[in-house]
């Protein structure tokens, strides 16, 4: 009985890896005529629902673009299905091929890349500080045994971790479930300050009850190139997709869309997020890459 | 899929593997890290459920005093109050809605606050329990501490209540292993506990299969613990002919 068992379980094991993909999503999509697109419900302007099923963003747009390309490829109109992904279960779906696009907020790293590819890089994240504007605090170097909030489940959590530990400074991390929460934490004043990507904290500050309250101070934290997430080895897909951020970036589309979402006001309620191109997205767009996050630290 | 339990030997700061899966100093590796969590979760769940015992058993008691309708009224209230409204919301009127009302509260620490959300709503729980346990003895048991001359504290103390919770022992046991699976919602007021490090680490690490399994078995055997030792506690309180160990219960 208990081999029995035991070769059941190496069976269902086996068959779990033999579920690999082809990796040919022209192909894939030639053949079913739909197209699988991973969004967020609230990446702040890069990807967030606007209810009822549709969805909107920065890179969303950017997607479309691809998709529009590869209904030329394959020569037809394609369905186009959307599936939410959170960070947790974005690059499983990826992989297994539930999701054949992932138009998101994915940071793109060494670790990662081993799993999943990633598009040219469209958008540079800032990690930056966001305090009440009476506080008086405009650097990371004033919060030391101050309280600090940021989202658990993200890149922030570690790299307030690292400062620690490099500069022997203490902080009171308290930690918000989600971003909104975070900000509660910082807006009832449990925390004195929201370490966290720099379009997420503007998306929050316009949100807020009264935004003049609120400001991004300090220096730039960190940089992470966030990309379009794709599978790993399928060279003619991410040629494709590749092509058009060029295209977009050199017919100067890349920065209308940008204008259109970070800028200008944006659906469901008209807010703006009021965050203007940043030298570091500026930089990666003048030389188009998808190095990961690693390569930007050495600097 | 390729498994990568090495994962657990990362040191937290700067990735490199640790000899021993332990760093030592300053520096945590993910599993001493895990560790530390399991620990917050098992204090968070052992010191609510101390109140929710406490609290429960006097409120449960107090719903089935035969003489005093308002007090009676007032423990009602507490179960209805604390059973009706789901523990996440409760924990955010604890940590949001209350110290904004109230300022002095902004300094009580988040873990006596979850401690407290957590422990009120079980004790409602365990009220309920309680109240059923009480209920279940016949009523001549009440009678015959009347009539040997004992107050109504006497005849809890020493006829009513020994009965009752020995028949409650089963529901309790299973309100214990909830009390410490619900600890895992402490995540959403900054509480280090292993849920919250399930969602970091697998955040960091890219390990999420690995990091889910790791936690899944710890949850599983922190509520098993719970079961053998109510199921100890069981056994050694058993009294021959009262509700006898898989029979058909009766007096």
């Amino acid at each position: 009985m208990k081999k029995q068992l035991l070769a059941l379980a190496i069976a269902t094991l086996a068959t779990a890896g033999a579920f690999a993909q082809a990796n040919d999503t022209i192909a894939k999509v030639k053949a079913s005529g739909v197209v699988n697109m991973g969004v967020r419900d609230s990446s702040g302007a890069l990807s967030y629902t606007l209810g009822d099923g549709k969805y909107a963003g920065f890179h969303y747009e950017v997607c479309q673009r691809i998709i529009a390309n590869l209904e030329k490829a394959v020569g037809k109109k394609v369905e186009v299905k959307f599936t939410p992904v959170t960070s947790q279960n974005r690059i499983p779906l990826v992989q297994n091929g539930t999701v054949d696009i992932e138009c998101g907020s994915t940071t793109n790293n060494a670790t990662r890349q081993k799993d999943v590819a990633f598009a040219l890089t469209t958008y540079v994240e800032e990690v930056r500080i966001a305090v009440k504007a009476n506080s008086g605090i405009t650097s990371i170097s004033q919060l030391k045994g101050k309280n600090v909030a940021t989202t658990t489940g993200t890149t922030s959590v570690q790299l307030l971790r690292k400062h620690e530990r490099a500069n022997g400074v203490d902080f009171k991390e308290v930690f918000g479930k989600d971003h909104s929460e975070s900000f509660l934490l910082l807006e009832s004043g449990r925390a004195d300050a929201f370490v966290m990507d720099g379009q997420i904290l503007a998306g929050n500050i316009a949100t807020a009850k009264v935004p003049a309250d609120f400001r991004i101070v300090g220096e730039v934290l960190s940089v992470e190139p966030i990309a379009i997430m794709i599978r790993k080895d399928d060279p003619a897909f991410k040629k494709l997709a590749d092509d058009t951020i060029r295209d977009m970036i050199k017919s100067g589309d890349m920065a209308k869309t940008y204008d259109k979402w970070f800028v200008q006001p944006i659906p469901p309620k008209n807010t703006r997020v009021g965050l203007p191109l940043s030298d570091a997205t500026k930089a990666a767009w003048a030389t188009p890459n998808d190095k990961p996050v690693e390569d930007y630290m050495k600097k | 899929m390729a498994w990568d339990w090495q994962v657990f030997c990362k040191n937290t700061t700067d990735d490199s593997i640790s000899p021993n899966c332990w760093a030592g100093g300053a520096d945590v590796t993910y599993l001493e890290w895990m560790i530390h969590a399991w620990g917050w979760t098992l204090s968070v769940a052992a010191c609510a459920w101390v109140i929710a015992v406490v609290v429960g058993s006097l409120v449960g008691t107090v719903r089935t005093l035969p003489n005093s309708p308002w007090l009676v009224r007032l423990a009602n209230a507490w179960v209805e109050l604390f059973r009706n409204i789901p523990i996440l919301v409760q924990l955010f009127i604890w940590y949001f809605v209350l110290p904004k009302m109230f300022p002095a509260m902004q300094a009580i620490p988040g873990f006596l606050l979850v401690v407290f959300a957590l422990g009120f709503f079980t004790s409602a729980r365990i009220a309920e329990q309680v109240r059923a346990g009480v209920q279940a003895l016949p009523k001549g048991q009440r009678y015959a501490g009347m009539a040997v001359g004992f107050t109504t504290a006497q005849t809890y103390r020493y006829v009513i209540l020994p009965m009752a919770f020995r028949i409650i022992l089963p529901p309790l046991t299973s309100e214990s292993m909830n009390l410490l699976k619900n600890s895992s919602v402490a995540f959403a007021v900054s509480i280090a506990e292993l849920t919250m490090f399930a969602m970091q680490a697998q955040e960091e690490t890219s390990r999420g299969i690995e990091v889910y399994l790791a936690v899944t078995a710890l949850y599983a055997l922190s509520a098993f613990a719970v079961n053998r030792v109510f199921a100890f506690i069981e056994k050694k309180v058993q009294i021959p002919g009262f509700i006898v160990a898989g029979g058909t219960g009766g007096h």
